[in-house]
């Protein structure tokens, strides 16, 4: 078996003990990298050199009590800062921008020791499900070359699921983390809102967005979250709370948890074979002794709409910053205006252009009660439907997705369509909760991701489900690439 | 729910977005489906509903204003498209 298909704390066992070294394991990443992204395209920069340098650095300090991230080689989404490293956000407009600092999460990881080899893929500005959106080329499924990833992280879940690195940090604003973690049969965490920094993060928008990990095992995700969870006192929105111990939830134990399946989430639109996955996964909790009951939560259907009001509000907002004035492309025009026009019109990709626009649409004035203010008024029905259900849940259970990857180069003539796609995952960011995906089955040779969502900051019960799941169902296919 | 070509051209005017013939087009087309879609909304009875702007009950996060080292000017001008003298350079926004 390679290095980059063991675990984390096996790699750093075998790091501390001395039997390989943090270069080797690096090395192993980067020749895994070349040998297969001229097909997968995960990485927009590779930090090859740079890598192998820091890598050798580590070889000389490595010592019993190392942290257990030391040497071992994952990758971010470029939508992070990582000083001296091209930062693109999956755009042309930002080219050829080079971070002056690192994201928190960032910081992080590099103080307990993991290795960034490069940076990932993604859909423009973390607008899409495909990962179609990038400015600059799609990635591929490595499940299916032909098929899609999932987005807009669609380069960190293609990373992990084609065993380049072991682990790779996403954004997820409607579902970005989970739904190609679904696809690409990884695990995905979208943590609680404000339990991860977001300093350093291009923002999407701002009060949906979190970091989280991707990795091959809900054991790996808990160790890279342990490393990037915490307050920061550059992001004022990062909650301050105590952070648990996450490896010590994963006790394999789930007798008498309370797991909510709502209705909602097994209607209209679940492909049928996606459906009988997750029946088998809740018959296999079932079998470890949770309890398992039908709830509702009567407003999830309104949650695709209220999020492509808010999001694109936020959007609209936050991407005023690129006007060709303090980094990236400019476009000369006559005047002052007419070159933030010109420099916006050329810069950006079409998907991101329709969000600035509807989200302009429903703040601008004549319009901002009827549309944003009501989408802010249906976001606490949506946060309350959750509320109702944690009030005697410990977990909710739906599928991560209707439906499997989906095939690269679909002609998508009504975004809405596109936009449905993530009717399960976006609730879950409007309530501001947590939820993973996690690999539970194959249909016609694709993974299916089974989502588990929490109450607020109780990512230690998710990781303990998710964990105990995983061993019974020992879903061990792997992408052969 | 449509959306003219007049309000499109308005809003890209807002939005400091220059658009082709062809993309205010698609724009009509696609703007107007996406809120046919969200007029769902308008069936629900808000009356009475707070909103929601932020999932955390966070209130006015303070910080002392102490200076604290960060980008230099050097560093902040280094993607700038154009500068000079140390600041972002636009096109004249004055007469004369």
């Amino acid at each position: 078996m390679s290095l980059l298909n063991a675990s984390i704390r096996e790699l750093h066992t075998r790091i501390t003990t001395k039997e390989i070294k943090p270069s080797e394991l690096v090395a192993a990443s980067l020749e895994r990298i070349a040998a297969t992204d001229s097909k997968v395209r995960a990485y927009l920069h590779v930090n090859g050199d740079l890598a192998m340098e820091r890598a050798r650095r580590l070889d000389d300090n490595v010592s019993p009590d190392a942290p257990l991230l030391y040497g071992i080689p994952g990758a971010t989404k470029d939508n992070m800062n990582t000083k001296g490293l091209p930062t693109t956000a999956g755009s042309k407009i930002l080219e050829p921008y080079v971070s002056a600092y690192n994201a928190t999460v960032v910081d992080k990881l590099e103080a307990r020791g993991a290795v960034s080899v490069g940076k990932l893929n993604m859909d423009e500005f973390a607008m899409g499900s495909t990962g179609e959106n990038s400015a600059y080329f799609p990635t591929h499924n490595p499940w299916n070359l032909d098929r899609v990833p999932g987005g807009s992280s669609s380069g960190s879940a293609a990373t992990v699921a084609a065993g380049q690195v072991l682990f790779a940090l996403g954004s997820d604003t409607g579902g970005s983390i989970r739904q190609p973690a679904s696809f690409c049969g990884v695990v995905g965490l979208k943590p609680t809102y404000g339990l991860v920094s977001r300093f350093g993060l291009i923002a999407y928008a701002s009060s949906l967005d979190q970091i989280g990990p991707m990795t091959q095992s809900v054991e790996d995700n808990a160790v890279v979250l342990q490393a990037i969870a915490g307050h920061d006192k550059r992001d004022s929105t990062s909650a301050n709370v105590e952070i648990p111990d996450y490896l010590s939830a994963l006790t394999g134990d789930i007798r008498g948890l309370r797991i909510g399946l709502p209705k909602e989430y097994f209607g209209e639109g679940l492909d049928a074979g996606v459906r009988a996955e997750i029946e088998k996964a809740v018959k296999l909790l079932e079998s470890l002794g949770a309890t398992v009951g039908d709830v509702s939560l009567p407003h999830s259907k309104h949650a695709v709409a209220t999020y492509y009001l808010l999001a694109p509000a936020e959007a609209s907002s936050n991407l005023a910053r690129f006007d060709g004035v303090r980094y990236g492309l400019r476009v000369e025009g006559d005047n002052l205006i007419d070159m933030y026009k010109k420099t916006r019109g050329e810069g950006f990709g079409e998907e991101v252009k329709r969000r600035i626009m509807l989200g302009t649409y429903a703040l601008s004035s004549g319009y901002y009660d009827a549309y944003y203010l009501r989408a802010q008024k249906v976001r606490t029905l949506i946060k309350q439907d959750f509320d109702n259900v944690f009030a005697n849940y410990d977990v909710i259970l739906s599928p991560t997705a209707p439906t499997t990857a989906f095939k690269l180069g679909e002609p998508i003539d009504n975004p809405v369509q596109m936009y449905l796609n993530d009717i399960y995952t976006i609730p879950v960011n409007l309530a501001g909760i947590p939820a993973i995906s996690v690999p539970c089955g194959l249909v016609d040779g694709l993974p299916v991701g089974l989502q588990l969502i929490g109450n607020a900051f109780d990512e230690s019960t998710l990781l303990r489900v998710a964990h105990a799941f995983e061993q019974a169902a020992s879903f061990t296919a792997r992408a052969s690439m | 729910m449509s959306i003219t070509i007049q309000e499109v051209e308005h809003i890209a005017n807002l939005s400091r977005l220059a658009l082709s013939d062809e993309e205010k087009a698609n724009m009509t087309d696609t703007l107007g489906k996406i809120l046919n879609f969200a007029t769902e909304l308008q069936e629900l009875n808000v009356e009475n509903v707070q909103p929601t702007t932020h999932s955390l009950p966070l209130k006015n996060v303070l910080r002392a204003d102490e200076a604290r080292t960060w980008l230099t000017q050097e560093e902040a001008l280094s993607h700038a498209p154009e500068q000079e003298d140390g600041q972002f350079c636009v096109p004249a926004v004055m007469e004369g």
